[in-house]
């Protein structure tokens, strides 16, 4: 990358966020206390399907310190918990209650709370609880022919279909067809922290308060107010500090109702705080898919058509994400490829296992693999390198922008910008892809299993509709902004600081960044889908342009001069050239108490495509089954990288959990529907040993023309092909193409693919 | 349940005495009964290393340790190791190298490096990370951590 000339906006500055975490003064939603709160403990299911016939609590509410127990009776009145995104008519009826009522649907599934005076009573009184559950056969495949799940409930409630070109037609004029069967495993975002939630009525100011709120704060207020009769004035939701998002933390839950409606209930605080156990079978699984999936090709295996079947497993319900994933999936499959004829055909399917929803890349690091495994195979079929093929199919950036014909989250998809070709050489060429063909094939001819994958995709980012900041100069030279998103841990704070300080004039450490704070702003969308540097920072940079000009305007009057003839600069108001009195931008705002304040929003109907190669080399140890990665390269053109650094460590991180996917993390379950992966101990993920020291090129050869930054979202190009560039390797290793069918590739999978 | 012990815990140079029952986790009594919220608790059942002390210049999953256990020994959190304003070298390391996102894992990788780095001045670096692969982060992939923790034991070396 060039030297940037700014003095924010391409640096890498430390993070505003980092000293309260460093000190141990983060506020966390464990770290949350009101006095004379009450400990909330779920009860859950142990049997993954079942009739539920009774629940006695009489031994539990005997015991000292506890309060109560509520049972469905209890929340009946609260609706089912409605669709954030992608929210098909026909899924409504399997939306979950936030306690069952008549059946039981997978083991973790809340049936009763117990309140105590503490956390450990509460633990102990819902262990006394009892329940009697008729046990059903539960359903466990989502590749099994559709049936009926309870009370007239179909295992199939949706198939999506998108598709343009005439697919039958190329079919019948390929060359040669290439077809696959390939799965990804059950896993999902498990953030360090685990969730919570403090419901508080706030008797003082007639309101009802839930802390610990995460990724769309507002959201959730409006829909929890529905849900349980509060206005948008009454109820109000606060973000503090959120270990870890990854899509899956900050949905509306279950439990985040019911701590709020017994809240308002008991007039109590009301603090319920998820153990590990809990977390993994309760808060959203996502990944698991079976595709059938087959490409038309020509001689060259250019391809002329592509066709895929696919099994979405959705678990017991359909929680706030809907048909979000699965439709992701069918709308992104094509990639950076020319496809000119296409149909993914994608059935939601129910299963007795925890609900699924998003987790970072959702639908893509299913259908990048997907995708990059029939590249592949069609590079086996015609007999050319994998690098060859893939650019036989490249999109040119002749084509951009580029509609592809389909759509998803209520948007249009077209690539905004992008040279692929350009991306796919530079990432070779920091991989040294040709020497490492030659050191490769030496290592071979000496025995060792040793290959390289190579994986290309097109992320989406910046989802709209809209943002709104509100930007004020206070009297003490603190500059405040306002935004509706919200803070899983990526530098939300910073990088708006930065944003707003290259624009406004001042330094970034000024710049007090407010979110997730529904009492602060009118509306909101939070942090999810990579939006926040595209949406609030585009906002940023015209509440700060504004700001700017009515500052100068102001310091004009009182400074004889013409505002076109001032600048801010370390903000102190000054004369073009530099000469003659200045002004402190804190001075100008006690002199005109209030008036430094604007607001401006960005509205997008688009999204903005960042793009990515993944190059992996790994080595194969047949024996143990074991796959060690030697030498990951990303490249990836994010449009206009705010801060490189904080890219950087959006790309490795998401390389690490790319990775677990690909080789480690799977929820599995024995067949009556018992969860086996509910620790640490068997939800494997991986450490600092089993992430390699990676190689990150950053590129801004495609700026968006959507915003005149040029930004591209940069929060999951680090996972979204991490799957198909380790399979591409481990095929490449064993010199046996179309090898890896299935993620996660654990040591027993491979073993069982060494021996075949 | 059972009846509640006296005992007193010293944590970063201040005694706090409470009262627990012995079934109470360390974690729980320095998060809940001394107030130091800055130890996290990620898994309660010792794999993640988020609620990592130093009990007695080791580190420590104080998720696996009762608190009566802990009476009489000295007990080093993430509160205690700044000076003033003056962030610990590992602190400041984690900073420069942006060893962190969610902030959520750090002060137990914190403590964690910290405790073995002052046992272990000189470690190796295949050891360095033997170690730092007993605590789980989501956010950062480790390269930053390992890269502050490099730093801030080349500064402790000073």
């Amino acid at each position: 990358m060039a030297e940037p000339k700014n003095k924010f906006i391409g640096r890498s500055v430390p993070r505003l966020e980092d000293r309260p975490l460093l000190t141990g003064q983060g506020r966390f939603a464990a770290d949350i206390n009101f006095p004379g709160q009450w400990a909330m403990r779920v009860v859950r299911s142990p049997l993954a399907h079942g009739r539920l016939k009774g629940i006695d609590a009489a031994a539990a509410l005997a015991m000292p310190g506890v309060q109560a127990v509520w049972t469905f009776a209890d929340v009946a009145h609260i609706p089912p918990i409605p669709f954030r995104l992608t929210g098909l008519v026909e899924l409504e009826p399997y939306q979950q209650r936030v306690l069952a009522s008549e059946y039981v649907r997978y083991v973790g599934e809340p049936v009763a709370v117990v309140f105590a005076d503490d956390a450990y009573i509460a633990e102990d009184a819902a262990e006394a609880v009892e329940l009697d559950i008729e046990l059903l056969a539960p359903v466990m495949n989502a590749t099994d022919e559709p049936g009926p799940f309870d009370d007239g409930k179909r295992t199939e409630p949706s198939v999506i279909v998108k598709s343009y070109g005439d697919v039958e037609a190329a079919f019948k004029q390929a060359d040669s067809i290439v077809t696959l069967e390939l799965s990804v495993g059950r896993h999902s975002g498990v953030p360090l922290e685990t969730r919570g939630a403090i419901g508080f009525y706030n008797e003082a100011l007639g309101r009802l308060e839930m802390h610990g709120a995460a990724k769309v704060p507002h959201w959730n207020r409006d829909t929890m107010g529905r849900m349980l009769g509060r206005t948008r004035d009454d109820f109000q939701l606060f973000e503090g500090h959120v270990g870890g998002g990854f899509g899956i933390r900050g949905e509306i839950y279950p439990e985040d109702v019911i701590v709020c409606a017994a809240a308002l209930h008991f007039k109590k605080p009301i603090k319920w705080i998820e153990d590990r156990r809990e977390h993994l079978i309760s808060a959203n699984h996502s990944r698991q898919q079976t595709h059938r999936i087959r490409a038309a090709i020509d001689r060259q295996g250019r391809i002329l058509a592509i066709d895929d079947e696919f099994f979405h497993d959705n678990g017991a319900y359909m929680r706030t994400h809907a048909a979000t994933v699965p439709d992701l999936a069918a709308a992104m499959l094509p990639g950076p490829y020319r496809v000119p004829a296409y149909r993914a055909t994608g059935h939601i399917r129910l299963t007795n296992k925890t609900p699924c929803g998003t987790y970072r890349a959702p639908g893509r690091y299913e259908s990048t693999f997907v995708r990059e495994r029939l590249i592949d195979a069609i590079a086996a079929n015609v007999g050319v390198d994998k690098v060859e093929i893939r650019k036989r199919n490249l999109l040119p950036p002749s084509a951009m922008p580029y509609a592809l014909n389909l759509d998803t989250l209520g948007t249009h998809i077209v690539y905004d910008s992008g040279d692929y070709a350009l991306l796919l050489d530079k990432a070779l060429e920091r991989a040294g892809w040709t020497k490492l063909q030659k050191e490769i094939a030496k290592r071979r001819a000496n025995g060792e299993k040793v290959g390289a994958g190579v994986a290309m995709f097109v992320e989406k980012s910046g989802l709209g509709p809209f943002d709104d900041v509100r930007l004020e100069v206070k009297a003490d030279g603190g500059i405040e902004l306002v935004t509706g998103s919200a803070s899983v841990g990526q530098g939300i704070e910073t990088a708006m600081a930065q944003i707003c300080a290259e624009t406004l004039g001042v330094d970034y450490a000024t710049v007090n960044v407010v979110h997730g704070q529904t009492d602060r702003i009118g509306r909101g969308l939070g942090a999810f889908a990579s939006r926040v540097t595209v949406m609030t920072g585009e906002a940023t940079r015209r509440v700060s342009e504004r700001l700017r000009a009515k500052a100068l305007t102001l310091a004009a009057e009182l400074m004889q001069a013409d505002a076109e003839q001032l600048d801010i600069v370390d903000g102190e108001i000054v004369r073009e050239g530099g000469a003659g009195p200045s002004m402190k931008l804190s001075d100008l705002a006690k002199a005109k108490p209030g008036e430094l304040i604007a607001e401006d929003s960005f509205e997008s109907k688009h999204m903005v495509y960042p793009y990515g190669v993944h190059v992996a080399v790994v080595t194969i140890d047949a024996e143990t089954g074991a796959v060690t990665i030697e030498k990951y390269v990303m490249a990836y053109d994010v449009g206009r990288a705010v801060n490189p650094t904080l890219v950087e460590g959006q790309i490795a991180g998401g390389l690490a959990q790319g990775i677990g996917g690909a080789l480690y993390e799977e929820f599995l379950y024995d067949e009556s529907g018992e969860p086996l992966s509910v620790t640490f101990a068997d939800y494997l993920m991986p450490t600092a040993h089993e992430v390699p020291a990676s190689s990150i090129l950053i590129t801004e050869d495609a700026p968006s023309p959507l915003n005149p930054l040029g930004l591209k979202g940069a929060g999951e190009g680090g996972t979204n092909p991490v799957g198909a560039a380790i399979a591409s390797a481990i095929d490449d290793a064993l010199q046996r193409p179309g090898a890896i069918l299935t993620l996660p590739v654990t040591p027993q999978r491979l073993r069982a693919i060494c021996r075949k | 349940m059972s009846e509640k012990t006296a005992i007193t815990l010293h944590i970063n140079g201040k005694d706090y005495a409470i009262a627990v029952e012995p079934r109470r986790t360390l974690a729980d009594a320095i998060r809940e009964d001394c107030g130091q919220t800055g130890t996290h608790i990620g898994c309660e059942h010792g794999v993640c290393g988020a609620c990592t002390v130093i009990v007695d210049d080791a580190p420590v999953r104080s998720c696996l340790m009762f608190a009566v256990q802990a009476e009489g020994k000295k007990i080093r959190t993430v509160e205690g190791l700044a000076d003033g304003d003056t962030l610990h070298p590992m602190q400041q390391a984690f900073m420069d190298n942006h060893g962190l996102q969610c902030g959520f894992c750090t002060p137990g990788f914190l403590m964690l490096a910290v405790g073995v780095l002052e046992r272990e001045p000189d470690i190796s670096d295949e050891d360095l990370i033997d170690v730092l692969s007993s605590n789980l982060c989501r956010c950062t992939g480790y390269q930053n951590i390992i890269k502050s923790v490099r730093a801030a034991a080349a500064e402790m070396r000073k």
